[in-house]
């Protein structure tokens, strides 16, 4: 065994340890206490006595649980793809403003249906459905002009800049639209800014899941032309990808997780950006076969450890969007800071 | 049979009413086992024509033809399977180990997950060990000097097992003996696993000794092509550069620079050695030599030179002083 794959196998198995001891104690762990006893009880189907804590572990911890997992994976996968594509180590849907993106095509859905639907999601299929596709869309709109800009702007950092433009230009979009919407739709629309993984209903769960976990895979099927890409897209093309091609796979699969977890979960910051980073850095390597599950576990574990602090709060819920650049912001300026000495800057 | 061929080639960049015509009725003829360097001042076209010849770009005329098929009958993956590049970009790869970063060669042989057979493993082990690198195997890329690096790119095109190598200026940014590393190798490679390699230089004097073949484009965008010797003695060296002030030295096999001058002597002188090193110390003191003039010096020491008057002086400064007061 090559000391690479040694090293994968022991951060692997790390990650996967700590993401089953984050999930536990964020079964443990709320703003209600229930004993361990009955939680296991209650997991096993032995109901408790208590009707609300029957509720709290099956109806709101639970799917909590896995929708931190899953979304923490897909937009860190998403910010990985992004980073590769782009040639871009700072690329992340949120800074790139895809995150943005999707939220504008939301509120747009949300103030067609009159702004009052309750929360982001209504209670029918319909309105479900309709959010859902206004976040792709919007996600998917900011991809095409990134796409479109990537091909003028050769520099990395001005495609950062114009993503940052974009992702302002959808936000003041998003305060007009605001400023006309009721206030009981303002209320929620905001709510959903601040960021949270427990608006995934258990009825929703399956498809949110099953969307997420067939993009995730799509995106282990692209490993291959994805270290041809970290050559650049002359070799790329030598090596016989497809590079037009890829590329658009890539970004439809990164508009798909990055969409579907922001109409969820909202828009999510730093995340995306940050746990490729930790990822590298653990493995000391680019290469996408190691990366991608490393990625897929470290953001699971980074979400859960969010989810974890935003509910163990005796003051009520923390918003995701107020710890994410509390853990994002130390590693990217390690990262600035240390550029000449990591192996992937250079 | 030539395992790459254009004709009449027209090769530019742009489109429509903006495309640029850089070199045009090209019929090159590239054969395996045989190195060929592609010479031309910056701007020339050189890249423009590599970027036309490993089908990057469209030809804007004429044809590429590539084991026999035109080039636009041939899909990506054959034509990984044909040519192999290595180019001037600089890479994000600098978290790969050298032996993965030559695994990637294997690609275009891969199936759909990239997996490694024993067979790939064993191709990149003998590409590694093909150009002197195999004890940096494990070693990042991130951590290679420039020569390593650039080794590493040609085991990485080495790995993709194809009959031509391209190689856009492989040995700029490198230092002499790195140049002089490198070149040998592809010549090498040339001679030992019948590749036919082309590359792009402006290291005249290595692709001299080294290339069997020259492709100049001249400053009047005309591609002369032959065997070096047949090129360099054409003349067509002395067409690269439009500016006088730049002329071919064909017993240097290099380039120099033309100085002015207020006087021209004839050099004597027993060593070969210290003659040129004399000639080039009066060349920049403003003394140009002319074996037909009839001032002789006689050189027998860096610090021993003889006047026509039979005056010794012990620095060239001072002799080109006293050359230019006799004119």
């Amino acid at each position: 065994m090559s000391k690479g794959s040694h090293r994968f196998a022991l951060v692997a198995t790390a990650l996967v340890v700590l993401v089953v001891a984050l999930a536990l104690a964020c079964l443990l762990f709320g703003s209600v206490d229930i004993d361990a006893r009955s939680i296991f009880g209650i997991l096993t189907g032995h109901d408790s006595d208590n009707e609300a804590w029957n509720i709290i572990v099956l109806r709101s911890r639970l799917p909590m649980i896995v929708t931190a997992m899953l979304a923490g994976a897909a937009l860190s996968v998403s910010g990985l793809l992004l980073q590769t594509t782009f040639n871009n180590p700072l690329a992340g849907p949120s800074i790139l403003g895809v995150s943005t993106g999707a939220g504008l095509g939301v509120a747009i859905v949300m103030l067609a249906m009159g702004g009052t639907i309750g929360g982001v999601f209504g209670e029918t299929l319909g309105s479900y459905m309709a959010t859902l596709l206004g976040a792709l869309v919007g996600a998917g709109v900011v991809l095409v002009i990134l796409i479109s800009f990537a091909s003028i702007v050769k520099s990395s950092t001005m495609l950062l800049i114009i993503g940052i433009l974009v992702s302002y230009l959808a936000s003041s979009v998003i305060s007009l639209l605001n400023s006309v919407a009721s206030e009981e739709g303002v209320h929620s629309y905001v709510a959903w800014g601040f960021g949270n993984f427990s608006g995934v209903s258990l009825e929703q769960l399956p498809v949110f899941s099953a969307i997420l976990v067939l993009a995730l895979v799509a995106s282990m099927l692209m490993i291959k032309p994805l270290n041809a890409l970290l050559l650049g897209t002359r070799y790329a093309q030598n090596l016989g990808v497809n590079t037009h091609r890829t590329r658009n796979v890539l970004l439809l699969i990164t508009g798909v997780l990055t969409a579907v977890v922001t109409a969820f979960c909202g828009p999510i910051g730093f995340v995306g950006l940050v746990v490729p980073h930790i990822a590298r850095l653990a493995l000391n390597t680019s290469e996408h076969g190691r990366l991608l599950p490393v990625t897929m576990l470290a953001g699971a574990a980074v979400a859960l450890l969010c989810a974890l602090l935003s509910v163990t709060s005796r003051h009520g819920i923390i918003p995701i969007n107020a710890i994410t650049p509390i853990i994002g912001v130390p590693i990217i300026l390690y990262i600035i800071i240390n550029r000449r000495r990591i192996n992937y800057f250079n | 049979m030539a395992i790459l061929e254009t004709h009449n080639l027209a090769v530019g960049f742009g489109q429509g009413s903006k495309r640029t015509v850089l070199l045009q009725g090209l019929n090159l003829r590239l054969e395996q086992g045989r190195m060929v360097a592609l010479l031309g001042r910056n701007g020339a076209g050189k890249s423009t024509m590599l970027k036309a010849l490993t089908c990057d770009t469209m030809p804007i005329k004429g044809s590429v033809v590539i084991d026999g098929k035109p080039s636009t009958a041939i899909n990506k993956r054959d034509l990984s399977r044909l040519v192999a590049l290595v180019a001037t970009e600089r890479i994000m790869g600098g978290a790969f180990t050298i032996r993965e970063l030559v695994a990637l060669g294997r690609q275009p042989h891969t199936g759909f997950l990239g997996r490694l057979s024993r067979h790939d493993n064993e191709i990149v082990d003998a590409c590694l060990e093909a150009v002197g690198i195999t004890h940096k195997a494990e070693q990042h890329v991130a951590n290679l000097s420039d020569g390593e690096r650039q080794k590493a790119m040609v085991a990485k095109a080495l790995a993709q097992e194809t009959p031509i190598i391209v190689l856009d200026e492989p040995t700029a940014f490198l230092d002499v003996a790195s140049r002089i590393e490198t070149m040998k190798l592809l010549h090498k490679l040339a001679r030992e696993q019948h590749k036919a390699v082309l590359l792009s230089s402006h290291d005249i004097s290595q692709s001299l000794l080294l290339a069997d073949e020259l492709w100049v484009i001249t400053s009047d965008r005309e591609v002369i092509t032959g065997s070096t010797e047949q090129v360099v003695m054409s003349g067509a060296m002395d067409k690269v550069f439009s500016d006088t002030a730049i002329m071919f030295n064909g017993s240097l096999c290099d380039y120099e620079a033309q100085l002015p001058s207020s006087v021209a002597v004839k050099v004597k002188c027993d060593d070969p050695v210290l003659e040129r090193c004399m000639v080039n110390a009066l060349l920049r003191n403003g003394v140009a030599v002319d074996d037909d003039s009839d001032k002789a010096i006689e050189i027998k020491a860096v610090d021993n030179i003889v006047l026509p008057s039979g005056d010794v002086l012990s620095s060239v400064s001072e002799a080109a002083q006293r050359l230019a007061t006799i004119n």
